[in-house]
């Protein structure tokens, strides 16, 4: 079981992490942080804890738990 | 009693650094200066100091902003074209407040100029020695000794004000030998020491949260004027320390007035003149920032028909300040010489008669 | 829930809660992360100094939480030698881009991979000045636009791009030189490992490591992040193939 944390304030929207996620867990969501960029969020539950996305995320906005 | 020695003013210019703790020199072949990073070549590692043949006066003055950022004492030296080169340099030293020592043994210009020397530098010295409006103290040497004097006090005026310092020498001090009394050695405690006390700001690595920053500028332009405002204070503090020598100046009927070298042969002319029945006296500026404004106001207007500036530089430059500072109230003449040709006892005699016609 | 553990997150070397200035997607922030993941596992982040260049490679100064001196364009290499040589126990690298590293920069470079300094180098290579607005650089493409070279760049005016570890291999001194990405989340490891390598032989002496690492640049190339990473992979990676160019790490 694992699963990431996005940390709103520090995401640029980049979409890096929504396209290297094996699992499509993540896409860009609705909600727009302080700096204006639409904060990624997890659609689904199918982590695996692989971190591919938290090492592609430039401004290290995620957080995995496993 | 002291011992005396002979030495060349450029390697004494380099014992007294090391002699003041410097234990870094980085710097670049050019004439009339070449015997400073050789000297240092040879004796920096005598004292575990370090010595680098920079790639260039820019690489130099780069290198010894690292080096005195991480706490060391450190110091490089060209001449007038290469002290150009470090402009930039020692402006960041200026505005990110790291203290560091450079020595101009300067030389004909403007250009690749001549190699002989010349006073043609005052004004990058004194009021534009890189971008950006900052100060330094600049000592102007007239004898090895003041040279060694001067170098050796550099030092611990940069540290304590976290600023360069530049010794404005030339080359006729740089290449003489003159008999000089040496400072005492600081020992390895004391320039450890030196370094210890700039841990808290120094680069020398630091706990997270507590970290050095460098900075030479950036995007916080409250905080850079700040800076600024910071700086103005300090360098008009130094303002009642500026130093001269005054020479026999209470009856004079007519002052000359110089710095470094032309200021020595300019001694011996009033010495002539007043042999001949002249009655002359000399105002020395020992330090040219800050100018010392003051020592003009020691000369007897009612009695002084009138001031010979010397200088070797065409257009002249030592002059603006002494205008300044003499504020009209003796007529201002000019002795001058330029690019790499020295000024002569005669000419400078001939200039203070014409004064007095 | 109850056995959960973290396994990722930001580098603690980050002043916490900072967002940097660069843009999205911008892999200067990747590589920072990169660096300071290295420095909290080999345990040296509180005796690292960094010496940064000027560009956006120089955006870092309110961000990082370690020793940082920000220093002249192209002159970090001549900094980092200057630190290294007045405190040796501390570890000391440079961080550069490909104006202040390749350009301006070039003498002070490449002597101090010749004097085989004992600092680790991070050239940061996205082929164009990110900071003042898109000018070229010496390792833009052919054909790549830039704002100084409109109609793109023409070998026959500009010259071509240069390849940095290439040209420092030809250097008796420099022990270590790779060139790694940060386009993939395999190569993002790669560079880590590369960087880990770089400051592992400056702990132990070896010498003079340098990591060029080929970014992208997504507001000067005009593209969106994503399609920046495809215009990495198609035409940067061609021009600037990765790998090892020298390891003598273990000699």
């Amino acid at each position: 079981m694992a699963r990431v944390e996005i940390v709103a304030e520090l995401c640029k929207s980049c979409g890096y992490c929504v396209k290297f996620c094996p699992k499509n867990v993540l896409a860009i969501g609705k909600t727009v942080n302080s700096k204006g960029y639409e904060v990624v969020e997890s659609v689904n539950d199918d982590c695996v804890g692989c971190c591919s996305c938290a090492r592609m995320c430039p401004a290290g906005a995620i957080n995995v738990y496993k | 009693m002291a011992e005396r020695v002979l030495m060349k003013g450029c390697e004494a210019i380099a014992e007294a650094a090391v002699r003041a703790g410097c234990r870094f020199f980085a710097g670049y072949p050019i004439t009339p200066q070449n015997e400073i990073p050789e000297y240092m070549a040879r004796r920096l590692p005598e004292v575990d100091g370090q010595f680098v043949q920079a790639e260039s006066e820019v690489a130099a003055i780069n290198m010894v902003y690292g080096n005195a950022a991480g706490g060391v004492r450190a110091m490089t030296s060209s001449s007038s074209c290469g002290i150009s080169l470090k402009s930039e340099g020692v402006s960041y030293c200026a505005m990110a407040r790291i203290p560091m020592v450079y020595v101009n043994v300067s030389r004909g210009g403007p250009g690749v100029g001549t190699i002989q020397p010349a006073q043609q530098d005052y004004h990058q010295a004194t009021k534009a020695s890189g971008n950006g409006g900052f100060r330094m103290r600049v000592f102007a040497p007239a004898t090895v000794q003041e040279a060694v004097d001067m170098t050796y006090a550099a030092f611990d005026y940069a540290d304590k004000e976290r600023n360069p310092v530049l010794v404005l020498a030339d080359g006729v001090i740089g290449s003489i030998l003159e008999p000089v009394v040496l400072p005492e050695q600081r020992s390895a405690e004391e320039v450890a020491a030196i370094k210890a006390s700039k841990d808290e700001w120094a680069a020398v690595g630091h706990q997270l949260g507590s970290r050095a920053w460098i900075n030479p500028g950036g995007w916080d332009n409250a905080l850079y004027e700040k800076c600024n405002k910071e700086a103005d204070a300090m360098y008009k503090s130094w303002a009642p320390e500026a130093e001269a020598e005054l020479y026999l100046v209470d009856d004079a009927e007519v002052i000359l007035t110089s710095y470094g070298i032309s200021a020595r042969i300019t001694k011996s002319a009033v010495d002539a003149l007043r042999a001949e029945g002249v009655k002359a006296g000399l105002v020395r500026a020992k330090t040219v920032y800050p100018f010392p404004y003051q020592a003009y106001d020691k000369i007897n207007y009612d009695i002084c028909k009138g001031i010979v500036d010397v200088e070797m530089s065409i257009p002249a430059q030592f002059v603006d300040d002494v205008k300044v500072a003499v504020d009209g109230r003796a007529p201002i003449t000019t002795c001058l010489r330029s690019a790499g040709n020295l000024l002569s006892k005669g000419a400078i005699m001939d200039a203070a008669k014409e004064m007095l016609k | 829930m109850a056995d959960e553990k973290l396994i990722y997150t930001k580098t603690k070397t980050i002043q916490p809660g900072k967002s940097s200035g660069f843009c999205p997607g911008c892999m200067h922030d990747t590589i920072i992360k990169l660096i300071g993941e290295v420095l909290e596992e080999l345990d040296i982040a509180d005796k690292t100094v960094s010496c940064t260049g000027v560009g956006c490679c120089g955006l870092f100064m309110e961000y990082i939480d370690y020793d940082y001196i920000q220093c002249a364009h192209g002159r970090a290499s001549a900094v980092a030698t200057g630190v290294k040589r007045g405190n040796p126990d501390k570890i000391v690298y440079s961080y550069q881009g490909d104006g202040d590293f390749a350009s301006i920069g070039f003498a002070e470079s490449v002597a101090a991979a010749n004097r085989g300094e004992n600092i680790t180098v991070i050239f940061v290579n996205n082929g164009i000045y990110g900071m003042t607005g898109g000018q070229m650089a010496p390792t833009t493409l052919l054909g790549m636009k830039a704002t100084t070279a409109p109609k793109g760049r023409k070998a026959e005016e500009h010259g071509y791009p240069m390849h940095i570890c290439e040209l420092l291999d030809t250097l008796t001194a420099p022990v270590y030189l790779e060139r790694t990405s940060c386009n993939t989340p395999a190569n993002v490891i790669k560079t880590k490992n590369a960087i880990k390598k770089a400051f592992q032989n400056q702990i132990d002496g070896k010498g003079y490591s340098l990591v060029e690492i080929v970014t992208s640049c997504p507001t000067n190339w005009g593209l969106s992040a994503l399609d920046s990473l495809d215009f990495l992979e198609e035409n940067m990676l061609k021009e600037f193939p990765l790998g090892v160019i020298r390891d003598n790490s273990d000699k």
